[in-house]
């Protein structure tokens, strides 16, 4: 019988996990300043996210999603970004809307409840963190339309996980994507848990990334753990976005080293000896080595580091708890651009009631 | 000046708004080439180019989706979804996307949408191509739900839909968009989102309608008409924000109500109406309130759709009741 098509898809590392090169590397890996700068705000976003989670157990905020593990991922397809371009994150991605510039009071703002937080610095145009799943790729391939229509040289990234791969919203986005030929990257982090569902369960494919094929649009797998493999593919896939070449799909390997949540126990579902084994992969730990064996990266500088970085956590701390306290009256401004007449009723009557404090 | 069906009138409605405003974009199933199963959209590629008027994928989620996200590149998406029994896939995008973008990032990012979509029973379509459900869409806070129910509102209301900055599901009663032609001067006015249209002034029972269920209840007011009664009619049009001071104007008048509506009586916004009245307006009415429905079934395929749609006779037994109690 004749094969009327067929595909492959490859997996890129550069750097194993003991951060010993797989293959020549990219030129930006030999750039100290731009090496330091990522693995200054991979550092960052491990900070600010365990910050997170004591904020959260001394209910200061609400729930909130670790990204532990992650930085490597959020981080190598930020930095292949340019402000011009358009992000629609999960609610995962913390370190991707720090590096575009989101501040942390801010972040804090949106899992502390306070939808202020959202009306977030960084670019403009980029989305709010997307809770339900998968459906921020169509945001994506929305903006992306748009950034073609305009002739922008500029493209539109869609960050989900595995989970999402499971969604209609996510074929959808890819299948429009390839069809319309937008300026859209996709890129799949799969930290191998949809809260407690292996991605075995997700999925009978063998990888994320070959549903790209289905839709006509390149897929390929890079070590998530890397952070030059992650950016790298980020930068080609971008670049062919921005030149008119269209839309592709990243499958970024990598493990979810926390629970799902706060309010989440991973321990119920998969085995401790399976997480110490995913931690001695973890991207930092990596990028540690690599910078000191690159670089001369020093101890003293590492502990010097953390330290600048949980000062500049702290003071952004402190100017998320110095946010005054929002107002009823708020929940109604901005239902409408011009508030209709019933809205503006209930917002009187809303203004006689004192809200309760919850704690 | 033209003498418009409504269909008609929603086309010439969007090529005005095309015309003046570059950052308008239809988009959908069948709407380019083919210009609309409905022929909505017809010859508006011709005139605007593919950039502006093209087919999508067929998915809906993927068509709101997508104006979520174009929305926020300062172009002005007008997607239509084909029937309405098929918006559903949608609804995910509406209720958790288009309805708060602007909300959840105070005002940062908005969704100027109009989401358009021919509803409602009566030209003998397949399954699927009959529903009314728009009051699942005014449950939603955040969007504008928008019913014209002749040439000239669709036309004014069309346009004010597209140049509001936010999202308007737009609802076209597709049984009537052939039904009767108007009058419609091309002129490029819209008409208000917030006001209720009273289509007939009368003294004896004020008859609130929307879509095509307007059809039948100006015919059986006109035959009320010959026996004596004078109905008021109101077409409630944006039915989401509703206009409640047109309502209890009218009914402040009249000091009786009748509801009709072609949506499934239970949860259907004749009960919204009725709630208006019973807590605002209470102290005008001299009798209870009459909502006259479609029956809480599904809509029935070809051979039972008239007997679901409130006919003539049923209005008119409603405001008979209305009279003497």
């Amino acid at each position: 019988m004749p094969v009327v098509a067929q595909f492959q898809i490859t997996y890129t590392q550069f750097l194993d996990e003991h951060a010993k090169a797989q293959q020549e590397l990219p030129d930006f890996a030999a750039d100290a300043d731009e090496m330091a700068r990522m693995y200054r705000f991979m550092h960052l976003t491990r900070v600010f996210d365990q910050r997170c989670i004591n904020l959260q157990r001394t209910g200061q905020v609400g729930t909130i999603a670790s990204s532990n593990g992650h930085e490597a991922a959020q981080i190598g397809i930020a930095a292949a970004m340019r402000p011009e371009d358009v992000l629609a994150p999960s609610y995962r991605e913390h370190g991707a809307v720090i590096w575009r510039g989101v501040r942390m009071s801010q972040l804090l703002a949106v899992w502390g409840g306070d939808e202020r937080g959202h009306d977030w610095d960084g670019p403009r145009h980029d989305f709010p963190y997307c809770v339900p799943i998968a459906t921020q790729c169509l945001h994506a391939a929305g903006a992306a339309l748009g950034l073609k229509m305009r002739g922008a040289n500029a493209c539109a990234v869609a960050l989900c996980g595995d989970g999402a791969t499971s969604e209609g919203a996510f074929y959808e986005a890819l299948n429009a994507a390839g069809a319309m030929k937008l300026p859209v990257v996709f890129l799949v982090t799969n930290n191998r848990y949809a809260i407690s569902m292996p991605v075995e369960g997700q999925t009978a494919a063998e990888t994320l990334a070959q549903k790209a094929i289905a839709v006509g649009i390149p897929g390929e797998q890079v070590d998530g753990n890397d952070l030059i493999a992650v950016r790298n593919a980020s930068e080609s896939a971008l670049e062919r976005a921005r030149s008119g070449g269209g839309a592709s799909l990243i499958e970024a390997l990598s493990y979810r080293l926390a629970d799902h949540t706060t309010a989440d126990d991973a321990s119920r579902y998969r085995d401790g000896e399976e997480v110490e084994q995913a931690r001695r992969r973890a991207p930092l730990h990596r990028m540690k080595q690599f910078m000191a064996e690159r670089f001369g990266w020093t101890d003293e500088q590492e502990n010097a580091l953390i330290e600048e970085l949980e000062a500049e956590v702290e003071k952004e701390v402190e100017a998320y708890l110095s946010i005054p306290p929002p107002r009823i009256e708020d929940i109604f401004e901005h239902q409408f651009a011009n508030m209709p007449a019933a809205l503006e009723a209930q917002r009187e009557i809303a203004r006689k009631y004192p809200v309760p404090d919850h704690g | 000046m033209a003498s418009l069906t409504l269909v008609e009138a929603v086309n010439q409605a969007l090529a005005w708004e095309m015309a003046r405003d570059d950052s308008v974009v239809v988009f959908g199933e069948d709407v380019g080439v083919n210009g609309g199963v409905f022929r909505a959209t017809v010859d508006l590629q011709e005139k605007f180019g593919t950039e502006r008027v093209f087919d999508t994928p067929l998915a809906e989620a993927m068509i709101a989706g997508l104006s979520v996200g174009l929305g926020t590149q300062g172009f002005k998406p007008v997607p239509e979804i084909q029937f309405m029994g098929f918006i559903y896939p949608a609804l995910d995008q509406i209720v958790n996307h288009a309805s708060r973008l602007r909300n959840r990032t105070r005002g940062r990012l908005t969704c100027p949408m109009v989401l358009r979509a021919p509803f409602g029973t009566g030209i003998r379509a397949p399954e699927h191509h009959s529903e009314s459900t728009e009051a699942m869409f005014a449950h939603m806070p955040g969007v504008r739900v928008v019913i014209p129910s002749s040439p000239v509102r669709a036309y004014g209301l069309l346009l004010s839909a597209i140049r509001d900055p936010d999202p308007v599901v737009f609802l076209e009663p597709k049984r009537i968009y052939r039904a009767f032609r108007q009058e419609v001067p091309d002129n490029g006015e819209g008409l208000p989102l917030d006001t209720a249209f009273v289509t007939r002034p009368g003294t004896d029972v004020t008859v609130i309608t929307w879509g095509a269920s307007a059809l039948e209840t100006w015919n059986a007011v006109g035959e009320l008409a010959e026996e004596g009664i004078d109905c008021e009619v109101v077409d409630l049009a944006t039915v989401s924000p509703m206009d409640k001071d047109t309502i209890l104007e009218s009914v402040s008048r009249t000091g009786r109500a009748v509801i009709v509506h072609e949506a499934a009586l239970s949860g259907g916004l004749g009960g919204e109406v009725a709630a208006i009245l019973a807590s605002e307006g209470l102290y005008s009415l001299e009798a209870p309130v009459i909502r006259v429905g479609g029956y809480d079934t599904v809509p029935p395929l070809a051979r039972m759709e008239y007997g679901y749609i409130p006919g003539i006779q049923r209005i008119k037994d409603a405001v008979h009741e209305c009279l003497e109690s």
